[in-house]
Formats: structure tokens, C-alpha cells, sequence
């Protein structure tokens, strides 16, 4: 690993570690323009554009294939099913599961979360048993929580955040108690950037016997991810924050925990033997799949992941790394922006939340947005963390493959002109 | 920088925001009422002194961005001193210019500054925000007829 990252980060001071312009070309919305300005999507974090192959196999499979998956014994049946597979096998093989059947696929990160804590919490956590989350948590991977502690009479706690909006571990010993059955957190915070060291958690939580849950819906876009060998119980994702379409999650999990947890919802396709009084469950992973699944955008995933796979996601991280220290200087620089969220770019992300003077987070992204420029504003769905932070939201811009220098220069120089067009108004 | 950011960040606006007014809290209240905007976290309290039907005085305390905080204190200038029906109306009038909607013409109302929050329907996605006040302000209404002492409201 770290022979591999000093080789890319050498190539990356002679000339950028990706060939951007020729990436660009392949994302069709890139070329529209807003309000008459060219887009700058700085919008990532919540979702990616789409590279053209995965709009053409969407188009491809319903002019070419449409058929229901796992059930018809016709050719296009056949063709649908064994698509719909692939991406199974690929995306088993991208965040490095030991096989394909550890891959169940769900609408987005919060049903893969929900999942977990539906049929693995509600018979795994009782009363007096803890879970404990950290305080940087997307409400994806705490109001599931919540209700389930309301539910049982479990109790919470939580991991606390530094002022650099690092997960303090200082406690963690502490905190990991030997009550404690689940620890779940996120790998990569939406709206600090911080990356949080996962192996060393989930190592000091199977200490205590705990199961983990990874919210990969940041880090597995954006960083090479291997739960092998992070030794990680669950591991949650979405396909349209990763160049997919809409509509498609991953939740990863270990067979042998998998294999005991009952399903989530019960229909069709999920079934072994029904009778008029009886059921028991198909094998994994259709146990959780009930019901037609999203099979057109389980299928035009597949391109997306081979688009990260022939970029290499070692590159893809060092691009991100590049820009975002590139980012966080010129921001710093200005004097005048206060950013949330750790400023060595060796140990975050590129989502940068940020607040300019006492512009509302709203004007900012409105007066951004009339300069073509897409950026998020609010709470980015982490109300406490917001609390926490002292703020009742910020500005966020977020970053992917296909953002350049150049864009970062035309969003620093709008943030130096809104701030003066807003001191004068 | 844009003509179109300055049909929405009109003069008008940007002075109701940098000096909201009836930002002043009241030493009693009739009824204690709070607005959240969940989608983005703005946040706001409004207290209503009402006397015989008629608003004697209003504060408004709005956490949020230019148009939500402006839109608060235009509220709380316009309608200090009005009788209940007459605020009602003019919520109503100021809903409908926001969304769009034409105004019936058999209702005429003195709306001062309110005509600047013209510009925001121009955007939106910051409707949301012009609207927190107002319907707070309803909803806080509503509680006075069901006679109950406290409102919350959100946009949603
Ligand atoms: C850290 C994190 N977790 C979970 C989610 C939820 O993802 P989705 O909305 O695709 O379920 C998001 C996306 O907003 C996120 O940023």
C-alpha cells in the first residue's frame, strides 16, 4: 500500500494522476451550462454524474433485454439473471467479499442499514445491551439506531469528535464496553471529510465481542475498501454516490452472520418452501431480496464499477487527495473561510463543509448556483453533528473523478466575489 | 453580480435581514409558537400578544438565510397592530405571491414591504424559506381558535 501510494503520488506532481480531460468527455451532463455559466458540480457527496456507459446499458437493457431475474426459463430471462448477477460479483470483488452471495442488494445505504437493524437487531439486541455510534453519524446510520434502542431498552453511546472533527479514541476503550453488541460508524464523514481509522475500531470492538456495521456510503466511492481485511460484520453502500443509478444499495455481510439473521421483507423470490401454513427461506443471498428487484439499475451499475475499476480507485483517492489539498489551501488562504473538518488532506476526503462570514449556507449555494457552480447546503442529514459543530448548517462542496483545478479556481474566485456582492447589497 | 440575484436580494430584504425587527423578546406571551424548515435546519420562534383580537406585539427569532430572516421581520412589522382576520388574510396573500398563485382581487391589503419578497419565487427552491414565517404564524392562529397554548410548524 504504501509503496504503491509513493509511486502514484511521484507521477502526480509531474502531471496529475488522471487523464481528466478524457474522463470528462465521458460524463454527458458535464457539458450543459447553468444560468448561462458552465457547470461546476461540487455536489458529489450526495450524488455523482453518470459516465455514458452506464446511461447506455439502462437504455441497452430495456430496448435489448427486459425480463424478470431468477424466474423465467426464456432467453431473456436468462440474459437479465446473468447480468443481474455480474454486477453482484463485481461489486463482491470490488470492496473485496469472500463471495458473491455476501452482496445483497437494497434501494440505498439506509435500507442496507435498516436491514441490519431490522433483522439482525431486533433479534440480537436487548435491553441493557449498548450500540454505540460516533457523533459525526448521517441519520442513515442513527435514527435505525435510535428506534431500535427505543424499541428494546438498549442504550446508546456515542464515540465523541475532536475540534478537528476527528474521532477522539482516547476512551474508545471505555466506551466499547463489554455490554456492547454493536458498533457501527462511518468510514468517511459526509460533511467533515475525516476518514476514520476502521480497522482499528472494529478491532477493538471484536475485542468486546461487539459485531460492526461500516457506513461505506463516502468511503467506498472514493478510497480502495477491502472488508476482508478490515474484518468488517456489515458494510453499507449506494450505487448512485459511485457513478450508478438510483435506486441500488449494497449491504455487504459475513455468511455466517448473514446465514442466522432472518429476512427483512418476506414475498416472493425469497422463499425455499411455501405452503398454505408454512415458509422457510432461499439460500443467501436472495433470503433478502424479496420481491422484483431493481434489476435495470443493478445492471447499469456494472459499467460504473468497471469505469472505477480501469481508473483504479488507488488513483481515484489520489486525485481526490490532490484536489482537495489544492482546495483546502486556496480556501484557507482567503482569510475569510472557516472550514469544519480536519485540513490534512492525508487523512480526509474531498467533502469540505464551510462557512464564509455570516452568510447563510442557503445564499451562499443560491449565489453559487447563479455562477453555474453546484454546491449542498444545510445540515447534510447529521443534525447532531451540526449541534455538535455549533452551526445550523454549512456549505459543502464535494468532489469526484471528473473535477479539476480549474474548477476550484472558479469556485474560490466566486466565493471572493459573493462575499463582496453580499457585504454590498 | 447577477441581475438575477438582485431581484431576490433586493435592498428592502437585505436591510429586514441585517435588522430583523421584532427581534426584541416579549416579557409575556398569549402564544409561544416554533418553525422548523427540516430539510435545511432553519429555525424560528415567534410569541403573539394578543389583546380583544388585535396583535399588540409580535417577536419573531429566526435562525436561517436572507430570505427566511427577512421574511420574519417584514411579518412581525406588518402585522403589529392588525386584528386576527386581517392577519389571516394577509398570510394568505403573501402564501399565494409566493407560490405564484393569483390573488383574488376582492382582497386589498396594505403589504408595505412584503412586495420585495416578490423576487423569490423566481428561485424555487427558497420558497421554503420565505414561507417559514407565514406558516408559523397560521399555525399559531389555529392554536389560539383550538385554544391551546403552543405551536409547532414545519414547512414540510
Ligand atoms: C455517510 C452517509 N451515509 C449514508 C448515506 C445515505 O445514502 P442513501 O441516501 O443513498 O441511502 C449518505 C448519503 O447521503 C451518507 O453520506
Amino acid at each position: 500500500m504504501g509503496m504503491v501510494e509513493n509511486t502514484i503520488i511521484k507521477k502526480s506532481a509531474e502531471k496529475g494522476v488522471l487523464d481528466i480531460n478524457k474522463i470528462r468527455k465521458d460524463f454527458p451532463v458535464l457539458n450543459r451550462e447553468v444560468h448561462g455559466k458552465k457547470l461546476v458540480y461540487l455536489d458529489n457527496a450526495a450524488t455523482t454524474q453518470k459516465p455514458r456507459a452506464v446511461i447506455e446499458a439502462l437504455v441497452d437493457y430495456y430496448s435489448n433485454t427486459n425480463a424478470n431475474v431468477h424466474r423465467g426459463l426464456h432467453t431473456l430471462a436468462e440474459e437479465a439473471t446473468s447480468a443481474f448477477e455480474e454486477t453482484r460479483s463485481l461489486t463482491a470483488g470490488f470492496i473485496g467479499a469472500e463471495e458473491p452471495a455476501e452482496i445483497i442488494y437494497t434501494r440505498n445505504a439506509t435500507e442496507a442499514i435498516n436491514l441490519v437493524a431490522y433483522s439482525w437487531g431486533r433479534k440480537n439486541i436487548r435491553k441493557g445491551d449498548r450500540i454505540v455510534l460516533t457523533e459525526m453519524e448521517h441519520h442513515a446510520n442513527l435514527v435505525p439506531w435510535i428506534v431500535l434502542a427505543k424499541e428494546t431498552g438498549a442504550e446508546l453511546a456515542y464515540i465523541p469528535i475532536d475540534d478537528n472533527g476527528c474521532l477522539d479514541l482516547d476512551d474508545l476503550g471505555n466506551i466499547i464496553t463489554p455490554n456492547t453488541k454493536l458498533v457501527a460508524f462511518m468510514q468517511m464523514s459526509n460533511v467533515l471529510g475525516t476518514i476514520n481509522p476502521a480497522g482499528e475500531i472494529i478491532e477493538k470492538a471484536h475485542k468486546r465481542g461487539a459485531i460492526t456495521l461500516v457506513d461505506g456510503a463516502q468511503s467506498a466511492p472514493h478510497m480502495p475498501v477491502d472488508v476482508k481485511s478490515l474484518d468488517a460484520d456489515f458494510y453499507a453502500f449506494s450505487a448512485h454516490k459511485m457513478l450508478g443509478p438510483t435506486g441500488v444499495g449494497f449491504l455487504y455481510g459475513k455468511r455466517e452472520i448473514l446465514d442466522r439473521m432472518e429476512p427483512f421483507n418476506t414475498g416472493g423470490e425469497m422463499i425455499n418452501e411455501v405452503r398454505y401454513d408454512y415458509a422457510d427461506w432461499n439460500d443467501l443471498p436472495h433470503k433478502f431480496e424479496a420481491g422484483t428487484p431493481n434489476i435495470a439499475d443493478v445492471i447499469a451499475f456494472k459499467p460504473a464499477l468497471e469505469y472505477l475499476n480501469n481508473v483504479g480507485m488507488d488513483a481515484v483517492r489520489e486525485h481526490e487527495r490532490e484536489l482537495t489539498e489544492y482546495a483546502l489551501g486556496k480556501m484557507l488562504d482567503l482569510g475569510f473561510v472557516k472550514i469544519f473538518g480536519p485540513t490534512d488532506s492525508a487523512h480526509r476526503g474531498g467533502a469540505i463543509s464551510f462557512i464564509v462570514d455570516d452568510i447563510h449556507s442557503h445564499d451562499m449555494a443560491t449565489m453559487l448556483d447563479t455562477r453555474g457552480i453546484a454546491v449542498r447546503a444545510g445540515h447534510h442529514c447529521a443534525q447532531p453533528l451540526m449541534k455538535r459543530l455549533g452551526v445550523s448548517s454549512t456549505t459543502r462542496a464535494s468532489f469526484y473523478i471528473y473535477n479539476t483545478r480549474e474548477e476550484i479556481d472558479e469556485f474560490i474566485a466566486s466565493l471572493v466575489e459573493i462575499r463582496r456582492y453580499f457585504s454590498n447589497v | 453580480m447577477s441581475d438575477m440575484l438582485d431581484e431576490l436580494y433586493r435592498d428592502v430584504i437585505m436591510d429586514h435581514y441585517r435588522n430583523p425587527r421584532g427581534k426584541k423578546k416579549l416579557d409575556k406571551s398569549d402564544i409561544h409558537s416554533e418553525g422548523k424548515n427540516p430539510s435545511c435546519g432553519d429555525e424560528l420562534e415567534m410569541d403573539l400578544q394578543i389583546k380583544d383580537g388585535i396583535i399588540e406585539d409580535v417577536h419573531v427569532g429566526c435562525v436561517g438565510c436572507a430570505i427566511s430572516v427577512s421574511s420574519g421581520s417584514m411579518l412581525a412589522e406588518v402585522i403589529k397592530g392588525k386584528s386576527i382576520d386581517e392577519v389571516k388574510k394577509i398570510a394568505e396573500v403573501v402564501k399565494k405571491m409566493l407560490k405564484g398563485e393569483p390573488i383574488p382581487d376582492d382582497i386589498e391589503i396594505e403589504m408595505g414591504d412584503l412586495d420585495a419578497l416578490e423576487g423569490v419565487k423566481k428561485f424555487p427552491v427558497r420558497i421554503k424559506c420565505a414561507l417559514l414565517s407565514w406558516t408559523t404564524l397560521i399555525d399559531s392562529i389555529d392554536t389560539v381558535a383550538d385554544n391551546k397554548e403552543r405551536a409547532f410548524s414545519t414547512t414540510e
